[in-house]
């Protein structure tokens, strides 16, 4: 206690010296440095090696992307206090693979959801513009092939994955996972034909209008099990014919009256307009 | 115009030779009589027209129902007991499900033909209530309801709430999520009941929802109860067809106390019977193509699951279309919430439609105050404001059922959901108003177009040119059996109430009745054209000797 006492005396002499505001900034910054150095997830850094990738991935994010999301990716604000472009500081290195793979980013024109459509970076220039996104704020990595493959799932776990599905997802992406609509014009996609990639950082990431469903909500085999489920089914045979889109008992419901009662009503009217006695051009 | 069946022979009958079949034939006629009741009704005749057969789809394809639906009943476990699944549908093995799901999972990928079966039975059913629906459209456009078959309309309505009701139950009973997120809707609608909701709620269920009883009672309305309703009111609305004799169209040879058409047997014996085999077929032919119900791609319920997507079938459309359209009133009155927004989509608004329509014929025939009976039926456009009423109806119909689907809109087209619905919050009441004035008047216009036939002829589309230059179409008289088609019809009488004031100018109260008769009267009938008449015939006639060539179009000038 005295030392203690003494040493805040001494210090309490040198207070006023020029040298000990920088001395205690330089201390608070070296300790706050080391403390985030030793929390932060490795896979921060993990892009941040290959410099040239991330000076390339800058130059591309200049040019296709920052009208929208900054210069720095720090996101644009509309007057109103909207969001332009959100700003991508921390999502990470998947949410880029998941949102120029899929040829939703760079939007076409301004809209309340970004649709899928053909793709136009090829892969090296999206691996740069992820680097470059990691580079600027920690997020979740491009997911490995170990991470997402479902090649060798068993019964057990699509069974399994079909429960996680309609539980999480069914509600917004259908039955069949055929896509549904939300409100304002805003919808859940199609979930058929998407690459097993895709869908597991879509899960990771939660873009656009989808939660995220972090690795501490549905661990990677949850997600691996729900996109085996969605597989299996994609792959099964159609067993009770035409699936008609697979939308519920709205088609059904077209086809009844279109299809059958159609089919039904011109027999009919072939039925009546024929009989036995009738010539053909008669008026009767 | 064909021959009257021509029965009489040229030589006296003589016994034929006894065979085994008429041994057989007489053994039962004197024990039980058939033969006199055959006699009469293997001839009964049967007119010929298109529409005539629209509800006969229904009454086939409720022989499909029955057929199919016995097929099921086999196989079906209408149980909530939870078991472990284990039959071959991969992707749901080894789940806990209701016995019902898994009886129908085991029907659909382990009962030989069993899907097949499934898929004609919930097709069948689909185009059961769709048949039962344009059949009641054509009796409604016709004034087939008209005396003396009121009945029979009440019968059809009865029926037509059957079908939906016995619909609901069917397609409720796999217990798979769509069909339980179905209930609980059922489950909500019944709660909102003021005062009540909850007990009925708990009365339905045994419990809480979805407890463990509704699929065996829903099992049992639905084998049992609900067809057994339905086959006997088909029996009676084919009594009072056969009773009353069949409607016919009006034309030449065909009067009020005639029927005009084919015997019983054998032509439309041949026709009912082999249209019962196309509907079977057709329902055949769907349930193999086109998949319905897929219940393994729902999976089993689970009150904590939903899927988008979720509607009922399309016959419970407009009372989905309401309850989604329905803004979210909910007032509170004396501490207790009166679902409002529940209550009027799904307790009230489909009962205003389908009982404005089943009412229509009676509040028509106080105001024609016509006690007469018709066997000859109305065209469509002779009745302007039924017409036109039913169209808005349909109008208001569609739009809900639309406003059901609206989630699908939006995916399919593109479209935001919101903006969905608030169009149709406005169009359900806007549209069927314009649809009931753009029909009457187009009615109106039609029936314009058949006096102009039947006065002036019709158009040959041949261009004249007179020696002045003058240009004209050339008409050229109806024959006269489609004239009498046209103009066989009563004149619509618009129906004047007498001063009803007694001395000290007070009406009384049957008056007061007869006056909002004659208002109503005068909007139903006084903007209809009338055919015709004789001496309108008649100038119109001489007139054309004087010119016969040289007609124009525009009715003033002649």
């Amino acid at each position: 206690m005295r030392f203690f006492n003494s040493l805040a005396g001494r210090l309490s002499q040198v207070r006023r010296s020029r040298l000990a505001a920088p001395a205690l900034l330089m201390a608070s910054l070296l300790m706050t440095g080391g403390i985030v150095a030793v929390i932060t997830p490795a896979s921060a850094t993990k892009y941040s090696a290959d410099a040239d990738a991330i000076a390339k991935g800058r130059a591309l994010f200049l040019v296709g992307c920052s009208s929208c999301h900054g210069k720095n990716a720090e996101g644009i604000q509309t007057q109103g206090g909207g969001q332009y472009g959100p700003s991508l500081v921390g999502v990470g290195a998947a949410a880029v693979h998941f949102q120029m793979e899929t040829g939703r980013m760079p939007m076409a024109n301004p809209g309340v959801q970004a649709p899928r459509k053909t793709v136009i970076y090829n892969q090296d220039e999206i691996d740069s513009i992820a680097a470059f996104i990691a580079s600027v704020g920690p997020g979740p990595a491009e997911p490995t092939e170990a991470e997402w493959s479902v090649a060798g799932a068993t019964n057990e776990q699509i069974v399994r994955g079909g429960e996680l599905f309609r539980t999480n997802c069914t509600a917004c992406h259908n039955f069949a996972g055929s896509g549904g609509a939300l409100p304002g014009g805003k919808l859940a996609p199609a979930l058929t034909g998407v690459a097993e990639k895709h869908i597991y950082e879509a899960m990771l990431t939660g873009p656009q209008q989808m939660p995220v469903f972090s690795d501490g909500v549905m661990t990677p085999q949850d997600k691996r099990d729900v996109i085996a489920y969605l597989k299996s089914t994609e792959s099964a045979p159609g067993y009770g014919g035409t699936s008609m889109g697979a939308l519920g008992p709205v088609a059904e419901g077209v086809f009844v009256w279109i299809v059958g009662l159609g089919a039904l009503v011109g027999f009919a009217v072939w039925i009546a307009a024929h009989t036995a006695r009738t010539k053909k051009g008669s008026n009767a | 115009m064909s021959k009257p069946f021509d029965s009489n022979g040229k030589k006296p009958a003589a016994a034929a030779k006894p065979n085994r079949l008429g041994n057989v034939a007489e053994w039962a006629d004197e024990r039980v009589g058939l033969a006199g009741l055959a006699k009469k009704n293997l001839r009964k005749v049967f007119p010929d027209h298109w529409s005539f057969m629209l509800g006969e789809i229904a009454m086939w394809s409720f022989v499909v129902l029955l057929l199919t639906g016995v097929f099921l009943s086999l196989w079906f476990k209408p149980s909530m007991e939870e078991v472990t699944y284990q039959g071959s549908y991969a992707q749901l093995r080894g789940l806990e499900m209701s016995a019902a799901y898994a009886s129908t999972l085991d029907i659909s990928f382990d009962v030989r033909a069993g899907l097949l079966m499934r898929q004609i039975h919930h097709w069948a059913a689909m185009l059961f209530i769709a048949a039962m629906i344009i059949h009641l459209m054509r009796v409604f456009l016709t004034g087939a309801y008209r005396k003396p078959r009121e009945i029979n309309w009440l019968i059809g309505g009865v029926l037509l709430l059957l079908g939906i009701l016995e619909g609901f139950a069917g397609y409720s009973l796999p217990d798979d999520l769509l069909s339980g997120t179905g209930m609980r809707i059922a489950d909500g609608l019944v709660k909102a009941t003021p005062v009540v909701g909850t007990y009925m709620s708990f009365f339905m269920f045994g419990g809480e929802f979805p407890g463990h009883v509704i699929i065996p009672r829903l099992y049992i309305a639905h084998v049992l109860l609900i067809p057994g309703l339905i086959l006997g009111l088909i029996g009676a609305h084919m009594l009072l067809l056969v009773f009353h004799k069949h409607t016919q169209w009006p034309g030449p040879g065909r009067t009020n106390e005639n029927v005009v058409g084919y015997p019983m047997l054998p032509v439309y014996a041949a026709k009912a019977g082999g249209f019962f085999f196309i509907v079977f077929g057709v329902t055949t032919l769907m349930g193999a193509l086109l998949s319905i119900n897929p219940v393994w791609k729902y999976g089993p319920y689970t009150p904590a699951e939903v899927t988008a997507g979720s509607q009922p079938d399309w016959y419970m459309g407009i009372a989905e279309g309401l309850l989604r359209i329905m803004p979210g009133w909910e007032p509170t009155i004396f501490g207790h919430p009166l679902s409002l927004n529940v209550m009027l989509p799904g307790q009230v608004g489909p009962f205003i439609i389908f009982g404005s329509i089943l009412a229509y014929p009676f509040i028509e025939s106080w105001i024609t105050g016509d006690k007469r009976e018709h066997h000859l039926l109305q065209r469509p456009r002779n009745a302007p404001t039924r017409t036109a009423f039913l169209v808005a109806l349909m109008t208001a119909y569609g739009l809900l059922w639309a406003a059901g689907g609206n989630d699908i809109l939006a995916t399919q087209f593109h479209l935001n959901l919101n903006w969905i619905t608030y169009f149709m919050r406005v169009a359900v009441f806007v549209l069927p108003v314009v649809a009931f004035f753009i029909t009457r008047r187009w009615c109106i216009s039609l029936q314009r177009h058949d006096n102009e036939k039947v006065l002036h002829g019709y158009e040959t589309g041949i261009i004249m040119r007179s020696a002045d230059g003058a240009y004209s179409e050339r008409h050229e008289a109806l024959g006269s059996d489609e004239a009498y088609t046209l103009t066989a019809r009563d004149r619509d009488e618009v129906y004047v109430p007498a001063d009803g004031e007694d001395a000290n100018g007070i009406s009384s109260k049957q008056a007061r009745s007869d006056r909002r008769r004659g208002k109503l009267s005068k909007k139903m009938f006084g903007n209809n054209v009338q055919k015709p008449t004789a001496q309108e015939l008649e100038e119109a006639h001489h007139h054309g000797h004087d010119d016969a060539t040289l007609i124009g179009h525009d009715a003033g000038q002649h």
